[in-house]
């Protein structure tokens, strides 16, 4: 199949962007996505062109790494699938697709389609985790957890950072990444001890990083690869509300 | 080159407590006085970044992606194995040492994988505790599953997703050292060169991937954790950017390189497509736990597979493996399925592939079950070939995969270069010819959170080193020399691109180093490989500008290394003049096809030294003495 692809083109975080046209011919319907842009690439190296900058690693779906919008979806049109395992037997001959980043003012474009996401490890660092050196675990089995709680926190731990839910949300809302991992560890017995510091600090670091607030519109849980549920912010609310209630703003360091 | 591995004497059981208590210590006080870089952020390098942060040695933490979680750890499937015996089954300390060391064709040094046995129910007891959502039974206790080259279930999962889970674990505690400040994290940093003064490691040339900008980092200690080398292969289940140049910059500094050509072929992967092909797909090997590999027994049978009847079908690791059946080792299956293909009884288009059939266990216990245990591997195959596996078959064949092969370490994980540690796959220690199942991630884990932390106390405690500052005329010289390689791959201007000559290269090393090596096609292949890489630096395009991000250039520089690499594993396999594991060298095989050890003459590491661009690298010997198990001639009929 041929296709016509508009791509975002920018320099770099200084320079402005503008889209320009391409065509790429002879595509393979078992090609992955990603394949079909490396094609491209090729052939516009041999052009003495610059190839078109995006981001990928494992190509399985895993890493996080891809993000691309392709036609106003983050990932594409096909459902909980990351961009690199998006396969071009989804598109037809003769389709026209318009190619962008990832879209939000915490997210500044480093070129063409890669973003800076820096920001989501930020929040990571302010509380994302459980507290326990190595060599100070109890045994693993003294941890009773329940299959109902451990496949839960499991389905919220399959967040793969990616940031699609940030960049299809009106607000640029982190709210569905941040609710993942506080839901991930506040609903283990071990992320107890820490659970409204940990939510209190994750969510002030995402609204010093300017990500919006949260309006209930849902698109994050429809575009997310992994199909991370919206329940989780609701959890994370109430934790947070919990958390209000308890005074948890004396105890953290500002 | 002194091979010295520093392994503790007395019985087996207590030398990792005879090291900890013989070692030197560096006093709490004293550890904040020692800077620390770790390069990598997978399992390995995460976990260890984290764990010498907590005892309070400074660390610098440098990985080539956006974010440390993306490393390629975060792509293991199956599992993590572990001698916890919660299962009831038999299982103990002892077992998985020698599980591990039989799977690895009596190729592995003793003493280290015993170690590695001991720690691994405190990986899981680390990990749990870190909020490692790993699969429970209802009571609320940890489940198990088994998996290939053991009669035990000592494997601990998390879905199909369990290296995901185990990075992410490893990656919470590296944010926690990092809001603590004791971790400074580098991202998009790509090392490119490894600055040697008076013989100790001290620091590291990096290259900033957003701005081009090169720059000099030094420190007390260097741990290099940048994982495998199996994208040598172009083709590979790797990510697309893991790479050698590390651990091949090290060994060009003067690390041995230890068995290069230990390059593990996965039996379960998805098939490539076509020529377009860039990477390609694992299906976890705890699928085999559930199904049965099978191949039509007439050839060129092309009646959709479910139309085939029971008696026309050869289920033939069943039939050569009657006691493993479809859990026999990865070396044995790939062959196993290899020789099937090049008989004719291949499948699909291309004749390479089997079907992995899931249709007993689906038909036994329940879709549902199947789902949950496999879930996203039977999506992630969907999307990929298209077709949906609940309806009874996948089809597979072998891709590379892990690479057992790497820089050589003495029992502290000390490389030749004092002050050079290697953890993780970029090291050569715990496999010998093979990998089983469920190893890698608990390797990794053992070096980074167990290992390395404690043993690197023992080299600060003994040895008085000069801190130099990145001023010193050493540092100087490797960023020009740094500078000087990619000023002139910009300069070529060919007609080529990076990528036909990595897929070039692949293809040699596939055909000549993969699943079986004679002697002839090794020696074409050195001849082959030093063509390509001489055409590479005259003929290849590497658009832009230095200056800035470079995808193209971040690629050619791996590829120059690669390039450099392939011939070593070529040279690494025609000297190694037996079979053992995934080496399979044509010649030597026993009557009925299996791999045939020559313990008399090659029951050694090779340990190979860089002599400069004009010689041949130099070969050397550490002897692997077997104490406490009698190599045999590994059977698992």
């Amino acid at each position: 199949m041929n296709l016509k692809l508009r791509i975002w083109r920018q320099k770099d975080s200084n320079s402005p962007g503008k889209f320009v046209d391409y065509e790429v011919k002879n595509v393979s319907p078992e090609m992955s996505f990603l394949e079909m842009l490396d094609m491209l690439n090729e052939e516009l190296t041999l052009r003495g062109e610059e190839p078109i900058a995006f981001e990928s690693d494992c190509r399985e779906g895993i890493c996080g790494a891809c993000s691309i919008v392709i036609n106003g979806l983050p990932h594409g049109p096909q459902r909980d699938t990351t961009v690199c395992q998006l396969h071009m037997r989804n598109f037809k001959d003769g389709d026209f697709l318009i190619l962008e980043p990832w879209r939000a003012k915490p997210f500044p474009v480093l070129k063409d389609l890669i973003v800076d996401r820096s920001a989501m490890d930020r929040i990571m660092q302010a509380g994302g985790y459980i507290s326990v050196n190595t060599g100070q675990a109890p045994e693993a089995n003294a941890i009773l957890v329940s299959k109902e709680v451990s496949d839960l926190a499991m389905d919220a731990a399959s967040c793969i950072g990616c940031g699609a839910c940030i960049a299809v949300c009106k607000n640029a809302s982190a709210m569905l990444f941040v609710a993942a991992k506080v839901s991930h560890l506040n609903l283990l017995p071990q992320g107890h001890p820490e659970k409204y510091t940990r939510v209190w600090r994750m969510i002030k670091q995402m609204d010093a990083e300017g990500f919006g607030n949260c309006t209930n519109i849902g698109a994050c849980e429809i575009i997310c690869p992994k199909n991370v549920s919206l329940n989780f912010i609701a959890k994370m609310n109430r934790d947070y509300g919990l958390a209000l209630l308890k005074g948890t703003y004396d105890k953290v360091k500002s | 080159m002194k091979l010295d591995a520093k392994i503790p004497s007395g019985p087996l059981e207590s030398k990792w407590d005879k090291f900890r208590m013989n070692m030197r210590l560096v006093s709490p006080a004293n550890r904040t006085k020692f800077e620390v870089i770790v390069v990598g952020s997978g399992l390995a390098g995460a976990s260890a970044a984290a764990s010498l942060a907590e005892l309070g040695y400074n660390v610098r933490c440098f990985c080539f992606h956006d974010s440390p979680r993306r490393a390629h750890s975060i792509a293991a499937q199956g599992g993590i194995n572990a001698a916890k015996n919660y299962a009831n089954d038999g299982d103990n300390v002892y077992r998985l040492f020698y599980d591990t060391i039989k799977g690895g064709d009596f190729r592995s040094r003793e003493p280290n994988v015993y170690r590695l046995a001991q720690v691994s129910g405190n990986i899981i007891d680390q990990c749990v505790a870190q909020g490692v959502p790993f699969a429970r039974e209802y009571g609320g206790l940890l489940a198990n599953r088994t998996f290939g080259g053991t009669l035990v279930s000592r494997t601990f999962y998390a879905k199909g997703q369990t290296g995901q889970q185990l990075l992410l674990g490893a990656y919470q505690a590296l944010c926690r050292q990092i809001d603590a400040g004791k971790i400074k994290m580098y991202p998009r940093s790509d090392m490119l060169d490894l600055v040697v003064i008076d013989g100790y490691a001290r620091g590291i040339i990096v290259r900033d991937l957003i701005s081009g900008k090169i720059e000099a980092f030094a420190a007390d200690a260097i741990v290099l954790a940048t994982g495998g080398y199996s994208n040598v292969f172009y083709l590979s289940t790797n990510a697309k950017s893991s790479n050698c140049t590390a651990i091949w910059r090290a060994y060009k500094k003067g690390a041995g390189f230890a068995n290069p050509c230990f390059t593990q072929i996965h039996p379960t992967c998805i098939p490539p497509s076509g020529e377009h092909q860039s990477k390609l797909t694992l299906m976890s090997e705890s699928l085999r736990n559930d199904s049965r590999v099978w191949v039509p027994k007439k050839k060129g049978d092309n009646r959709a597979p479910q139309e085939i009847p029971d008696s026309e079908r050869d289920y033939f690791l069943e039939r050569m493996y009657p006691s493993y059946g479809n859990l026999a080792p990865r070396d044995i299956s790939s062959r196993a399925i290899k020789l099937m293909c090049d008989l004719g009884y291949g499948i699909g288009p291309s004749g390479k592939g089997v079907y992995l059939d899931f249709s007993e266990s689906i038909k036994r216990f329940d879709v549902e079950v199947i789902r949950e245990k496999y879930g996203n591997l039977f999506e992630m195959y969907e999307r990929i070939t298209g077709e949906n596996a609940y309806k009874g078959v996948m089809q597979i064949y072998p891709a590379p995969h892990y690479t057992m092969g790497g820089l050589w370490v003495d029992y502290e994980l000390m490389s030749t270069i004092p002050g050079l540690f290697v953890i993780g796959e970029a090291n050569f220690s715990d496999h010998g010819a093979n990998r089983l199942g469920a190893s890698a991630l608990m390797q990794g884990l053992a070096d980074g959170y167990f290992i390395l932390p404690c043993s690197i106390a023992n080299f600060f405690a003994t040895n008085q080193m000069k801190r130099y500052s990145v001023d010193h005329p050493e540092f100087k010289k490797a960023t020009e020399e740094v500078t000087t390689r990619i000023n002139k791959l910009m300069s070529v201007k060919g007609k080529r691109t990076v990528a036909s000559f990595h897929r070039e290269l692949g293809k040699v090393l596939w055909d000549k180093c993969g699943m079986s090596r004679e002697e002839s096609g090794l020696k074409e292949a050195l001849k082959q490989i030093p063509m390509i890489r001489e055409e590479f630096w005259q003929n290849v395009i590497v658009p832009g500008s230095s200056n800035g991000i470079n995808q193209s250039l971040e690629y050619a520089l791996r590829v120059a290394d690669f390039l450099e690499l392939g011939e070593l594993m070529c040279l690494d396999a025609l000297e190694r003049k037996e079979s053992c594991g995934s080496h399979f060298r044509v010649e030597y095989k026993t009557p009925d096809g299996e791999a045939m050890r020559d313990d008399e003459h090659f029951a050694h590491v090779a340990v190979w030294e860089w002599q400069g661009n004009d010689k041949s690298p130099k070969r050397h010997k550490e002897d692997l003495v077997f104490e406490f198990i009698k190599p045999t001639q590994r059977s698992y009929k």
